[in-house]
This record gives structure tokens, C-alpha cells and sequence, in this order.
């Protein structure tokens, strides 16, 4: 464990020094913690009226609908992010120079721009009208590049005899590469590539900005439309939207944990890439080669 | 090109606002998450248990909603009136704390079991050996994952322009409620975020070559 590399196991003025350390740290957090609620409590915002609001149907039915919506444009975006990634990953691994060329010339100028600014531009210039398509175009065209490159990492990461005895049997390239790199590419990269999902998910609250009606979006029209002793419930809503949003996340999370873990213990000779999303972007590339 | 040339002083301020908002979150992000990555591998169980806690929600959270917090939420426990500036830089600067605290332990945990031992052996305390023996060492593996945490950060700074902080995705904003055509607009903001993107890697990749070390 990364702990043991600092320090011994301690002795008994240690102990009792990390005993000193770790109530005053702990009051310390706590204090924090309790200026923070009391200050909200002070100014009305942990009545039971501001947290009354979720009981009444028409609020929860508002922010079922907003998870839906936003399950639907994740759903649209997995889907198109992982065929254009597909897709690009090929292209840039072709070997006609000109696809290449196009291929990395895409995912580069589409990495480096922040998704927003693409997803606003698509939506005011293209789908004024359809924010969701707007929003799930955006969204597969970002990660959609960010997934080639894992993809691509994931390829390279093969053994070299698999395409090698794989042409020595008289397959051809689309073969080879349809039939035995990318799914042993698809199996090592399964983390990443879920962790990269995670990254989408988050990602979907920027509809709230190009209007589309989200899970954060709905929270502000929720929080915005509601008077409850003279003031806007933004404290409790934001709560429970937050708290929404971690479960989703975590809850993907675990599940790029739970199968990188299954493929550790796999004996299949390809490395499993770790869980941790590439920081949400670039260095995908040098990642597997850290280790 | 004319939208360029037409808005100028908008688009400079929106490009001094990105870097700004980048500059000062940076700061923000590096004090932040080089603490936290310390509280991570303290020997003190409460701080390691808040460390992971600050990590776990901060990566799971959208930042959209996290400005929503910062703008919501955060003026009523401090001081009501706060800069949406400052507010901004907050909000990025504490999402990408968790990202620098992550790649910094991740480094930490490269710096060979050896080392620390051997400064233990000449009597050197925790902080002791982690400020002269073991940080300075995961400095240089954390640099390449930092560099891309900053570009991340540059790109993420444009979720504040549309929480009224004057940067360059406020000016996309503005001048396509002006009426202009989104293609030139969207090349030229790409352009800005280019800038920025290629100065912070050409700045870590110097940082790089001056600190590189024969292992």
C-alpha cells in the first residue's frame, strides 16, 4: 500500500502523536462542516418546508423525467461515441496515408476543444431545434475521439504474433482486424473505456446550458419555479440532484472496478488497463505504456 | 474574419478571461490537490478517510453542477456578493484538485520503496521525507499527467462563461445572439482555446526536459 512506503508502523509516541493529529484533524473537518449547515440553517434553507417539495408527485415526476432525459442522451452518446471511435481508431491505424492523415487530424482538433464550445456551435449552427441530438452529437464526436485513441492503445497493445498468425492463416486486414485485434483490444480497454463512459455521463449536465430539459436543468426550473417561505429551494434541490448524480457515476464506476478486477484474474496474457479514468482526456495515449 | 476584426475588444477580454480563470484555478487545483494527495497518504485515518471522500464525490459530480453549487449553494455560507469570477475559479479550481490529487499519489507510489526507507533509516519524519525525498521525486513522473490535467482544465474553464464569467465562450455566446455565422465564431474561440492548450504543453514539456534526471 501506498501508506507503508512513507512511514514505519508506529511506535508508541507515534500512536499517541496520530492520535492528537487525528482529533484535531477530524474537529477541524467537523468544524467546517458545521459552520457550513449552520449557515444554511441560519438562513432558512434546511427548513422541513424546503425539503417537503420532493414529496409532491408533480416533483418527483419532474425529476424522473429528467434522469430519463438524461439516461436517453447518455444512451444515444455511448452508442455514437463508441462507432465513431470505431471508426477512427481504423482509419487511424489504415494504411493509406491520406485516411490516416484525416483520421488524426479529426481526433486531434475535436480533443482539443472544449466540448461545450462544440456542442453550442452544433446546436446554433446545425440543431437549433433538437437540443438533444445536438446534445448527444456533441457528445459522440468528443468522446468519440477519446475513445479511438484508447481503442487505438488497445490494438497496439496486442501481441504481434495474434495479427501475425492471424495473416499467416489468409485472413485479410478488415479480417484481421475485425476478428482479432479489436475484440482482444475491446477486452483490455473495457475500464478505460467504461471509465470514459463515467466522463459522459458527467458530461450530459452541459444540455443545461443549450436548455435541453436534463436532470440539471430540471433541478433549476424546479428550484426556480418553486417559492417556499419566500425563497427559491436551490439548497435541497441541488442535494438531491448531487446526490443522484454521484449514485450514477459510482455506480459505473464500480462496475469498470468489477471488471478490470475479473480480468486480473483472467489468464489471457493481455494486460487490463487500470479503472481510473485518463484524467478525464489526453494522456490516454501514454497510459498504458506507464506501467 | 470580420467577426474577428468587428469584436475585437470583446474577444480579447474573452481570451483574457479564459486564461485568467485558467491561471488562478490552476493555483487553486495544485495547493488543493497536492494537500489532499498529502492527507491521502498520512499516517492519520481521519484525514486519509477525508481525502478519499473530497476525491470520490468531487470526480463523480458534473462540473456544470458544481457551478450551480458554487453559485447557489456557496454565497449563502460565505459572504453573499461574491465575484462570479472568483466564484468560477473555485468551482474548477476544487473538480480539478481531485484529478491533481489522484496523479500526485499515483506518483508518490512511483518513487521506490528503497528511498523512503533509507530516509527513514537516517531518522527523517514523515513530512520529512515526503517534502525532501519523496516529492521532489514523484514531481517529475506527475508532470506529463499534470500537463493534461491543466489542458483538461483550460477546456473546462468554458462551463464558467456560461455562468457570466467573461471568457471565450461567453463571446461564442454573445456574438451568436448578435446574429453572426457559428462557423467563423467556433473557429475563432477554437483558435483562442488552441493557444492556451499548446502554451500550457510547450511549458510542461520545458519543465520536463529542465528536470529530467538520469535514474
Amino acid at each position: 500500500m501506498s501508506a507503508s512506503v512513507l512511514y514505519d508502523a508506529p511506535g508508541p509516541k507515534a500512536v499517541v502523536r496520530n492520535r492528537v493529529y487525528a482529533v484535531v484533524g477530524s474537529l477541524a473537518i467537523v468544524a467546517l462542516l458545521v459552520v457550513g449547515v449552520m449557515r444554511l440553517a441560519d438562513k432558512g434553507h434546511l427548513a422541513p418546508e424546503m425539503w417537503d417539495i420532493f414529496n409532491y408527485s408533480g416533483i418527483r415526476q419532474n425529476i424522473a423525467d429528467g434522469v430519463l432525459a438524461t439516461l436517453k442522451v447518455f444512451g444515444l452518446a455511448v452508442v455514437g461515441s463508441l462507432l465513431l471511435g470505431v471508426v477512427l481508431a481504423i482509419g487511424r491505424l489504415s494504411d493509406h496515408r491520406p485516411v490516416r492523415w484525416l483520421a488524426t487530424a479529426f481526433i486531434e482538433l475535436f480533443r482539443s476543444i472544449p466540448l461545450l464550445i462544440t456542442i453550442y456551435a452544433i446546436w446554433v449552427g446545425f440543431l437549433t431545434d433538437y437540443s438533444m441530438w445536438a446534445l448527444a452529437a456533441g457528445l459522440s464526436v468528443y468522446n468519440g475521439c477519446v475513445q479511438a485513441e484508447v481503442l487505438r492503445a488497445g490494438i497496439n497493445s496486442v501481441p504481434k504474433g495474434q495479427s501475425e498468425a492471424a495473416y499467416a492463416l489468409g485472413m485479410s486486414k478488415t479480417q484481421v482486424m475485425v476478428g482479432v485485434l479489436i475484440p482482444q483490444a475491446v477486452r483490455a480497454m473495457l475500464p478505460t473505456i467504461i471509465s470514459q463512459l463515467v466522463v459522459t455521463l458527467k458530461d450530459t449536465s452541459l444540455g443545461y446550458i443549450i436548455l435541453y430539459p436534463e436532470l440539471l436543468n430540471t433541478a433549476r426550473l424546479i428550484a426556480s419555479n418553486t417559492l417556499v417561505n419566500g425563497q427559491y429551494p436551490y439548497v435541497s434541490t441541488i442535494v438531491v440532484v448531487g446526490v443522484v448524480y454521484v449514485a450514477m457515476c459510482l455506480l459505473l464506476s464500480a462496475l469498470a472496478t468489477w471488471i478490470e478486477k475479473r480480468g486480473r484474474r483472467a489468464k489471457t496474457g493481455i494486460v487490463m488497463a487500470d479503472a481510473t479514468p485518463p484524467a478525464e482526456m489526453a494522456d490516454v495515449i501514454d497510459a498504458p505504456g506507464d506501467r | 474574419m470580420n467577426v474577428l476584426l468587428d469584436n475585437f475588444p470583446e474577444f480579447r477580454d474573452g481570451f483574457i478571461g479564459t486564461v485568467s480563470i485558467t491561471v488562478v484555478s490552476s493555483v487553486i487545483a495544485l495547493v488543493l490537490g497536492v494537500l489532499i494527495a498529502g492527507f491521502r497518504v498520512s499516517p492519520v485515518p481521519p484525514l486519509r478517510v477525508f481525502g478519499t471522500t473530497w476525491v470520490t464525490l468531487l470526480r463523480n459530480t458534473p462540473l456544470t453542477l458544481l457551478f450551480l453549487i458554487f453559485f447557489f449553494v456557496v454565497p449563502e455560507i460565505l459572504f453573499p456578493g461574491m465575484s462570479p469570477f472568483l466564484l468560477g475559479s473555485l468551482a474548477l479550481g476544487l473538480y480539478t484538485s481531485s484529478f491533481v490529487c489522484e496523479a500526485v499519489r499515483s506518483g508518490i507510489n512511483t518513487v521506490p520503496l528503497g528511498q523512503a526507507e533509507a530516509a527513514r533509516s537516517i531518522g527523517m519524519t514523515f513530512s520529512q521525507t515526503l517534502r525532501m525525498v519523496i516529492l521532489p521525486q514523484a514531481t517529475r513522473t506527475v508532470i506529463p499527467p499534470l500537463s493534461s490535467i491543466f489542458i483538461a482544465l483550460t477546456k473546462n474553464s468554458a462551463i464558467a462563461g456560461a455562468f457570466s464569467v467573461t471568457e471565450l465562450f461567453g463571446w461564442q455566446k454573445l456574438m451568436s445572439d448578435r446574429g453572426f455565422d457559428i462557423v467563423p465564431v467556433f473557429v475563432w474561440v477554437a483558435l483562442g482555446y488552441l493557444v492556451v492548450t499548446f502554451a500550457i504543453s510547450g511549458l510542461f514539456r520545458l519543465l520536463e526536459r529542465r528536470m529530467e534526471v538520469a535514474r
